[in-house]
This record gives C-alpha cells, sequence and structure tokens, in this order.
C-alpha cells in the first residue's frame, strides 16, 4: 500500500468499526477515535488526503471531518 | 547476603477453616483440619525425619522414615500420611522409633556411594542431612552384594544430570513431574530391586517428553538430579529474591550465588505468581548474560555500511545528544521518538517515556505492547474502565471452565499453564479457542470439552455466535447486569448478538467451527459454575483485536463472570513486563496509570513535577512513527531494548524506515537485527545487573534485584539518565527505588507502592493506595472501575488478508516453549537444544497437494515478501492453515507478515497472512543478502577510538 492508501484505509477501518451506530454517532465516535490517537501530522495528512482523493473515504469518515481537530500549526 | 533457606513443611498446607489441636512431644499445636502430624510437628519446630515427603507434593509414604507413635494407637504410622485428630499425642522420637530410623537408613545407604566428600550436592543433601538426623553409625551389610552404583549417568539435558547410582527412589521426581509440572514424563519402572525412574520410555531425558522445567531437581532429595552448574561451580553460598525476566507469568526466583558467579535460579516457593514451580527457561536459560555475544562498550558510527568504533560512555551519550539536538534544530521538534522495553523494568521504562515527553519535547514514545496487547488496553479500558487483566493466577483455583482462546499457555506461559493444568485434573472444564490442536487441547490427563478450531481472522464471529446462544437461550445472568453495568448498551448489544445472522449455524461458513460446537460451548461457559477467559496475542493480533476483546469482555459480563476468584477475563502477557511498560506511560497518548495526555489536570501534575510544559497532542505509534520515516518526516530514534527489525510485521517497510533515519540508537545486549541499522549502540544490563521491578500479567509488581555488577558500568536506566542530563531534562535519581517514589506521587493506582513496601509485602498487585494498601488480588469486586460495565457491539468484520488463487493458505505464528520473542536471549543458551529453527508447519493434505515432504525445504511467499524454512507435516494445523514461530532472524517470518492492522490501535495482524508454500532448495536470495548485511553492518574497528 502506499502511505496515502495506508492512511485512507486506516480511516476507514475505524469508522467501519462503528457502523452498526446510527450515522451521526458513528461520525462522532470515528473523529473521537482519531482525535484521541492520531499524531498531527497524520490528521493534516488526513486532511490533505479528504481534499485531494475524497473517493478514497468512506461517507463516514467525511462525516467527521470537520469534528476532526485542526493540527496546530508549530507541530 | 546469606543462602536463602525455605522451610520443607513435608506436605501441603491444608485449606480447612476448621482447626483441631493436638500435642507432639508435649509441645500443645493448633493446625487446620487436614494437616499431616509431619507438617503439625513442623509448625510446632519439630523436624520429623523424612524422605519421601516434601511440601510441594501429595504425601506418598513410601520412605517409612517419618514413623511416630501416638498414644492408643497400634504400631508405628507414617506422620506423613496420618492426618491430625483432637487430641492426639504423638511422639516423634522414642528407641523404638530411633531403631527403626536407623534400620532404614541403613538400607538405604549400603546401596547408595559413599563419596559425600566429592559429590556435588555434599552441604545439600536431603539422604546425608537424614544420615545425621537418625545418628546412623555404621551399615552392616557387606559390600559385595548386588547394588545399583555402576550405572551409567545421563547427560542428555543440557541443563541437569540423572546419575541412577545415587538414587533412592523416592519417587519424588515422578510426582513432581505429575503434580506440580503436569507433563508426566518419569515413571518408576519395574518393580523391587529393579525399581528405577525412567524418562519416557527408558529413554534419555533430552529424547523424551520432558520438557525440562526443574520440578523433579527441585524435588529430588539427593544428588541424583543435579543442576550441570551446581556441579560445575560448586554449592551457592548466597543469594536474593529477584523476578524471572522472560514471560508475563513473573515467576519469582532465588538467584543463588557464587561470589559475583550465578550458580542456579530456584524457584521461589513463597513467589506468588508460580508458588515454586519454574520453566525452562526461568529457571535454566540465564546463560545468554555472561554469552560472548554480549556488548559491553559503547559504540558509534557515522553510517550503516561502516564499521562500529568503540567509544567512552561519555563519547557515546554526547554524541547521541547532539544528534538529537541537530535533528530537531532540521527536521522539528517531532522527529525524533523512543521505544521504550518490555524487558526492562518499570523504573526503566519510565524514564524513558519521560525523556521522550520532556527531553525531546513531544509524545513519540511507543513500547512493543504496540505489536501485541495495546488492543487489550484499548478494549479492556472501554468495557471495564481499566487496561489490564482482572485476577491474580490463583484464582485458577477456583475456576470450575477455563476458556482458553488465542493463547498457547503450555508453549507461551508455562508455569499457568501448569496451575492451570492441575485445576483441569481436579475436574474444571476447558474450552479452546484457537486454530491449531496447541498442547492442552489434549494432554496427560486433560482433554478439552470443546476445541473449537476456527479460521484465522473469524474470533469475532466465535465470539458473537457464543453471545448469540447465551442471549437467546436465556443463559444471561441479568441480576449481574442490571445491577454492574449500563443497561441501555447492554440490550443495544443483546438485540444485536440475537440476530439471525450471529448464529452459530448462520457463522458457521465463515468460521469452519460446528454450530453444535459453540452452542456447546456457550452453553458449559454460562452454565458450568465459576468461568474464566484467559487469552493471548491470538486474540489482539488481527484487524479486529480490540473488538474481539470487548466481545471478551461482553461475553464476562452478560454471565456474570467477573469480580470475584475463580472467574474474570485474563489477558496472558508475552513478555515480563509489558503491563508494566503500559502501566508507566509508554503509549503516545497516554501519561503514566492511562491518562489521556490531552487531559489537562494530569499533564498540569507532570508540568509542575518534570518543570516543562508538555506537548497535549498524541504522539506517533510504532507504526507511523516508521511510515514517517520513509516519507522523511521522522529521522531519529532512541530504542530500548526492543528488536523490532526482527519483530514487527513486514521486515521489508521497517527496513526502510530505519534506513530512512539519520540517527538511530539501539540499547541492548547484543547487536540485534535493529543495530544493523543503527548508529549509535549503548550496552545495556541483565536483570541480574540492577535493581528495579517488574510487573506481570496479573498486576503484580515484583522486585528485581542486582546480583552483581553491570557489566558495561551502566544500568539501562543509568544509560537513559546520562541520556537525558546532557538535554538538559533533569533526572535527579541515584537509585530506582527513588523513580518508583515518582511513580507512585504522580500515578494514582501506585499511590502505595515503594521499594519498602514491596521487601515487605513481597510483591504487590496494583491498584495500591488508601483503599487498598496491600494491594488487589481481584478487580472489579462490587463494581466497575469506569463505574458501570459498558456493552459494546462487535460486529465481525472480515480481515482483507483473505485466500486468493495465488496465495491459497492462510498463515499464522506463535511461539515455542523452549525460545522467547525474538530469540536474542534464549538462542544464546542450550535452549537451542529443543528447537534450532523456525519449521513451517503444514496439514499433510497441505503437504501433499504441493508436493512437500518432512522436513524439506520449502518458500514461505505472501504479497510482502518470501522467506524458506524447513517444513513439518501435521495435523496440529487445520488444511488451508500453515504456522510457524518467529524466534530465528535466519528464517525471519516477518518478512511475510503484512502492514494489516488493529482498526483502533494498529497492533499488526500477525496472525493471519495469506500465503502459498511451494517446495525450495534451501534459503532464498533474500536471506543469503540478508545475512551478508547483518554480517557487514557487525563488524567492530580493531581499537577503541579514543
Ligand atoms: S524437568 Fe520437568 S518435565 Fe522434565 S522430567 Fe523433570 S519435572 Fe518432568
Ligand atoms: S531421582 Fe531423586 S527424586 Fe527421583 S526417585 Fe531418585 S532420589 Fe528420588
Ligand atoms: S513461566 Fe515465564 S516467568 Fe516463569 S520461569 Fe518460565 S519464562 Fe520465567
Ligand atoms: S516421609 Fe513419610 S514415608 Fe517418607
Amino acid at each position: 500500500m502506499t502511505a496515502a492508501d495506508k492512511l485512507a484505509y486506516m480511516a476507514n477501518q475505524i469508522a467501519r468499526a462503528f457502523a452498526t451506530l446510527p450515522p451521526d454517532q458513528a461520525a462522532a465516535k470515528t473523529a473521537e477515535h482519531i482525535n484521541n490517537f492520531w499524531e498531527p501530522r497524520m490528521r493534516r495528512q488526513l486532511f490533505s488526503l479528504v481534499a485531494e482523493a475524497p473517493d478514497k473515504f468512506a461517507a463516514t469518515v467525511h462525516a467527521a471531518v470537520p469534528a476532526i481537530r485542526p493540527p496546530p500549526q508549530a507541530a | 547476603m546469606t543462602l536463602i533457606q525455605e522451610t520443607d513443611f513435608g506436605t501441603p498446607a491444608a485449606a480447612a477453616e476448621r482447626t483441631v489441636a493436638l500435642e507432639i512431644d508435649g509441645i500443645p499445636v493448633t493446625v487446620p483440619e487436614g494437616t499431616s502430624v509431619m507438617r503439625a510437628a513442623m509448625a510446632a519446630g519439630i523436624a520429623v525425619p523424612k524422605l519421601c515427603a516434601t511440601d510441594s507434593l501429595e504425601a506418598f509414604g513410601s520412605c517409612r522414615l517419618c514413623l511416630v507413635e501416638i498414644e492408643g494407637r497400634n504400631g508405628t504410622p507414617a506422620s506423613c500420611t496420618t492426618p491430625v485428630a483432637p487430641g492426639l499425642k504423638v511422639a516423634t522420637q522414642t528407641p523404638r522409633l530411633k531403631q527403626l530410623r536407623r534400620g532404614v537408613m541403613e538400607l538405604y545407604i549400603s546401596d547408595h556411594p559413599l563419596d559425600c566428600l566429592t559429590c556435588a550436592a555434599n552441604g545439600d543433601c536431603e539422604l546425608q542431612d537424614m544420615a545425621g538426623a537418625v545418628g546412623l553409625r555404621e551399615v552392616r551389610y557387606g559390600s559385595d552384594g548386588a547394588d545399583h552404583l555402576h550405572q551409567p549417568k545421563d547427560e542428555s539435558n543440557p541443563y541437569f544430570t540423572f546419575d541412577p547410582a545415587k538414587c533412592i527412589v523416592c519417587s519424588r521426581c515422578v510426582r513432581a513431574c505429575e503434580e506440580v509440572q503436569g507433563t508426566f514424563a518419569l515413571t518408576i519402572g519395574q518393580r523391587g530391586f529393579e525399581s528405577h525412574v525412567s524418562a519416557g520410555m527408558d529413554e534419555a531425558f533430552l529424547d523424551s517428553e520432558c520438557v525440562s522445567c526443574g520440578a523433579c531437581v527441585q524435588a529430588c532429595p539427593t544428588a541424583t538430579l543435579i543442576e550441570k552448574t551446581v556441579i560445575e561451580t560448586g554449592q551457592p553460598e548466597h543469594s536474593a529474591v529477584t523476578t524471572c525476566a522472560y514471560c508475563g507469568v513473573g515467576c519469582t526466583f532465588k538467584a543463588e550465588m557464587r561470589g559475583s558467579e550465578l550458580v542456579r535460579m530456584v524457584p521461589h516457593k513463597d513467589g506468588k505468581a508460580n508458588r515454586g514451580h519454574s520453566c525452562v527457561k526461568g529457571r535454566f536459560a540465564w546463560g545468554y548474560a555472561s554469552h560472548p555475544d554480549r556488548i559491553l562498550n559503547p559504540m558509534i558510527r557515522a553510517a550503516i555500511d561502516e564499521p562500529w568504533q568503540e567509544v567512552s560512555w561519555d563519547q557515546a551519550i554526547a554524541h547521541t545528544a547532539a544528534e538529537f539536538r541537530r535533528i530537531q534544530a532540521k527536521y522539528g521538534r517531532g522527529a525524533i521518538g523512543g521505544i521504550t522495553s518490555s524487558r526492562c523494568t518499570n523504573e526503566e521504562t519510565y524514564l524513558v517515556q519521560k525523556l521522550v515527553r520532556a527531553g525531546f519535547g513531544n509524545n513519540n514514545v511507543d513500547t512493543c505492547a504496540r505489536v501485541c496487547h495495546s488492543p487489550t488496553g484499548y478494549g479492556l479500558k472501554t468495557t471495564f474502565g481499566t487496561s489490564a487483566g482482572t485476577q491474580d493466577f490463583d484464582s485458577v483455583e477456583h475456576t470450575d471452565v477455563a476458556m482458553i482462546i488465542g493463547a498457547n499457555p503450555t508453549d507461551g506461559h508455562p508455569v499457568f499453564a501448569s496451575r492451570l493444568k492441575k485445576r483441569l485434573r481436579a475436574g474444571a472444564r476447558l474450552i479452546v479457542i484457537d486454530p491449531r490442536r496447541t498442547d492442552i487441547v489434549r494432554s496427560p490427563h486433560v482433554e478439552a470439552a470443546f476445541h473449537l478450531a476456527l479460521r484465522p481472522g473469524t474470533n469475532v464471529a466465535v465470539l458473537n455466535a457464543l453471545a448469540h446462544v447465551i442471549v437467546t437461550e436465556g443463559l444471561v445472568n441479568e441480576s449481574f447486569v442490571r445491577e454492574r453495568c449500563d443497561w441501555d448498551a447492554f440490550q443495544d448489544w443483546a438485540a444485536f448478538v440475537a440476530r439471525p445472522d450471529n448464529s452459530p449455524e448462520a457463522l458457521e461458513a465463515a468460521t469452519g467451527v460446528a454450530a453444535a460446537d459453540i452452542r456447546g460451548a456457550a452453553r458449559l461457559y454460562a452454565t458450568g459454575g465459576n468461568s474464566a477467559i484467559y487469552y493471548g496475542l491470538g486474540v489482539t493480533e488481527h484487524s479486529q483485536g480490540s473488538t474481539t476483546v470487548m466481545a471478551i469482555a461482553n461475553l464476562a459480563m452478560a454471565t456474570g463472570n467477573l469480580g470475584r476468584p475463580g472467574v474474570g477475563v485474563n489477558p496472558l502477557r508475552g513478555q515480563n513486563n509489558v503491563q508494566g511498560a503500559c502501566d508507566m506511560g509508554s503509549f503516545p497518548h497516554e501519561l503514566p496509570g492511562y491518562r489521556h495526555i490531552s487531559d489537562d489536570a494530569t499533564r498540569q501534575l507532570f508540568d509542575e513535577l518534570w518543570g516543562v510544559a508538555l506537548d497535549p497532542e498524541p504522539g506517533l505509534r510504532i507504526p507511523n512513527m516508521l511510515d514517517a520515516a520513509v516519507e522523511g518526516s521522522f529521522k531519529g530514534i532512541y530504542i530500548q531494548g526492543e528488536d523490532i527489525l526482527q519483530s514487527d510485521p513486514d521486515t521489508h517497510h521497517v527496513a526502510a524506515g530505519l534506513a530512512a533515519m539519520e540517527c538511530v540508537v539501539v540499547q541492548d545486549l547484543f547487536l540485534n537485527e535493529t543495530a544493523n541499522y543503527a548508529h549509535v549502540f549503548l550496552p545495556g544490563s541483565t536483570f541480574l545487573e540492577k535493581d528495579g521491578t517488574f510487573t506481570n500479567a496479573e498486576r503484580r509488581i515484583s522486585r528485581v534485584r542486582k546480583m552483581m555488577p553491570s557489566r558495561s558500568g551502566l544500568a539501562d536506566w543509568e544509560i537513559t539518565v546520562a541520556l537525558a542530563r546532557a538535554l538538559d531534562c533533569p533526572m535527579p535519581y541515584d537509585h530506582p527505588a527513588q523513580i518508583m517514589d515518582e511513580i507512585a506521587r504522580v500515578t494514582p493506582t501506585f499511590a502505595g507502592v515503594s521499594f519498602a513496601r514491596l521487601d515487605a509485602l513481597g510483591s504487590i498487585q496494583w491498584p495500591c493506595n488508601q483503599a487498598a494498601p496491600d494491594g488487589t488480588p481481584v478487580m472489579h469486586i462490587g463494581g466497575f472501575t469506569r463505574g458501570r460495565g459498558l456493552f459494546v457491539v462487535t460486529d465481525y468484520v472480515a480481515t482483507d488478508e483473505r485466500s486468493t488463487s495465488r496465495f491459497p493458505l492462510l498463515l499464522t505464528t506463535g511461539r515455542i516453549l523452549s525460545q522467547y520473542n525474538v530469540g536474542a536471549q534464549t538462542r544464546r543458551t542450550a535452549n537451542v537444544a529443543w528447537h534450532p529453527e523456525d519449521v513451517l508447519e503444514i496439514h499433510p493434505h497441505d503437504a501433499e497437494v504441493r508436493g512437500i515432504r518432512d522436513g524439506g525445504w520449502v518458500k514461505l511467499a505472501s504479497r510482502a515478501g518470501a522467506t524458506s524454512l524447513r517444513a513439518r507435516i501435521t495435523d496440529r494445523v487445520a488444511p488451508g492453515v500453515v504456522y510457524t514461530t518467529f524466534h530465528h532472524p535466519d528464517t525471519q517470518a516477518n518478512v511475510v507478515t503484512t502492514d494489516y492492522s488493529d482498526w483502533a490501535t494498529n497492533c499488526p495482524e500477525y496472525k493471519v497472512t495469506a500465503v502459498q508454500v511451494s517446495p525450495s532448495n534451501g534459503p532464498t536470495a533474500w536471506q543469503a543478502d540478508y545475512r551478508a548485511q547483518a554480517r557487514m553492518s557487525r563488524r567492530v574497528a580493531g581499537e577503541a577510538a579514543e
């Protein structure tokens, strides 16, 4: 897998783990998980990848993006 | 220091609460009902002579040395087999008894070599002691009768000898192998004068089923079974209690020394994890500590194709600090990180995470638990509120049904396996969920009621099917759930698992497990009494590892199997200090005590203590570090006692990540595989050379005691302190006890822990605080740490790693008893006698269609890579499944494992890889190149650079 594919794969995998929840909760849980466990540069890559290649991501990930914490500037 | 002498009470303690009062040699004594007269006498301070009795074994009554007289009873009963009774008046010394005992001893000695002065057991021989105790003064039988004095020794076992000439046929060894170890390798063959101890079918020990646990050696009262190191070095003269540095059972040992030389490791009877037992690794496999491969001087080099240059500690530390600062100045604060070691002490892992957070100024710290039990942390924290197992090992003595999921305790956690097997022989039932028929499924006097040989990767499906049966057949413990758990979450979960698509019948095709077996196992688990789940890496190392852990927690909550002895959810930890490394804040998102780095109050506590402002953002996990390295933003790493190149998945990717870094620092005993890519090597110390603590799988914190000076000059904690000081990160410690004091100050679950308390109590299970000053053997009594237990819906998602026409088989990996992890230690001991190389287990059918013969070379290929090894044809694995171990760098099983990982924690999916197997002529080109590169990389320049 390329680095981009791997990152997208990981995000989709998280979203899939919450798939039995109602969509808004699944998105919130996905965002919370990424906020808790992803280092800022991974989140930065996620934001750019979602913009560049939206097709790589499941709907839940798209729905989660607004709740994902933007990485701090300096890091 | 003196030699610790443990009292042998002759027979095991009785568990009864009712007591009995009696009189022995005029001394009144009160003991629990069921106690033997021999043990009662010992409690009164009277040692009755004995030979066939020892308190780790049930009384046998064969030597007739322990005879006593009892007022009002005829004859001279054996005190070891006679239970106490109220009002008994026992005499242990009378003229008649003296004469009888002398007669018995005379017979023993008449067929025993009289070479006490040159015998290795001189001074530690019960036969010698008893001759003295009974006052033996002459042996009237001539030396011309038949005797056993010229029988040859069996020296086949690398660690102990068997000298039949010295055997008194007391059968303590036979009983130890049965009762303590549960292997049944020994018998007493033939009868009368011909009777003798026989390993297997009169085989050499090494060729028999003997697993070299040492229980028989421990039990033998003579020099018949004795450690080779005692023969070579002589009797030890001082000892201290310490903790095994191998697996997560955390056995307590006495390290017995002569001067600064270790003579032997003897399992400690007071050890609460092992209760006097051991396995071959902790008992015997410590020779690596003095192996010539050990690196004793720090070394540096500018590039990995250059030979190493030996330097002083000061130079090595200054160089490392300068490199790390240079990298951070050039690439940013987040361009470096560290890995803590699950083989190092709590104090040492605490310091490494402190160095990263306070010294490096980021949270890029991780530990090898990433690749083993990180899903346990996530899953149990989510459901129960605590990232740890719920029980102590003693709990198994109260278990009626043991369910083992994805664990192979007889190989991975041998002393726990022996304790479990003892319980199973006493009538507890067993359910095993594993793709492979592990030894515990069927072994002497143990047979699993159910072995669910599932297809690799379908754990969640099987657990959901078990839950389906429990919910739909009305087997839920509703009062427990209502009282203790989140009821709404339970209802969501119950509705989910009750769905027809979660029934055993619906999932049969996916899991490969017969629905009837799932139903039977579910009923047994839910209704069989105290049910306990023990699980291992076969649960965690999957794409759905965290989900599986939560599914296990759901089952235990639904059936009320939590919060008392005999039940619970018990992760069997791989390495000795995995639990401790996790507790100490080794994860990039968590400070010590599992508190999230984004929590302001927790951070403030550390900010104040360490005088820095910690970064509130989670750091990189090991796989993320390697990804970031390949992509160019991560350039330096400090690796304490881990070998990620060999142990982590997808070797090519790990190698690429390491090769892309500018400063890789490896701190280890040996030039491990990762060190082939290192620029700085800092020589570490073994567990014998430092003070500290380890925390085992039952949350038990035990002392590690320094037995000899550090051979490289610095203990691992001192190396981290030196590096921190060079980076202007203050670490004002002179002794690990001070580090533990700091841990206790900032970690609520450790609040009551100190070296002084550990010395007083022997060991402590956290939480240890005001509410539980002596620690907590069983967790969640009366309530969960998180308040109400949380059921989580665990939807089964098939892994994307599927067998295809190109890669039609599924590979799963594991371990073997004699080897440990990457084998860096055990490969450098005589344990290689049992496992000289990794082999590939393949089912006869799969072998036949491929033209593979037993012992022949095969190529094992996946989409990630290929390696070669020898095949072993066996029906232990199901058709379609192959299995190997990862102990040998020559094989590098992880060349074939892939980059798939657990959704929540990135724990790699070691347990499922689609592969093809084909006959081959020998090692692959990759293996040959790897060996050449390793050889090149390990060159050390002739002279020190100073
Ligand atoms: S070493 Fe252990 S397994 Fe081997 S014979 Fe002795 S008790 Fe049995
Ligand atoms: S080998 Fe030792 S323990 Fe075994 S029967 Fe002989 S003397 Fe007893
Ligand atoms: S069971 Fe584990 S802790 Fe105990 S001796 Fe063996 S390796 Fe060491
Ligand atoms: S010790 Fe009691 S009969 Fe041997």
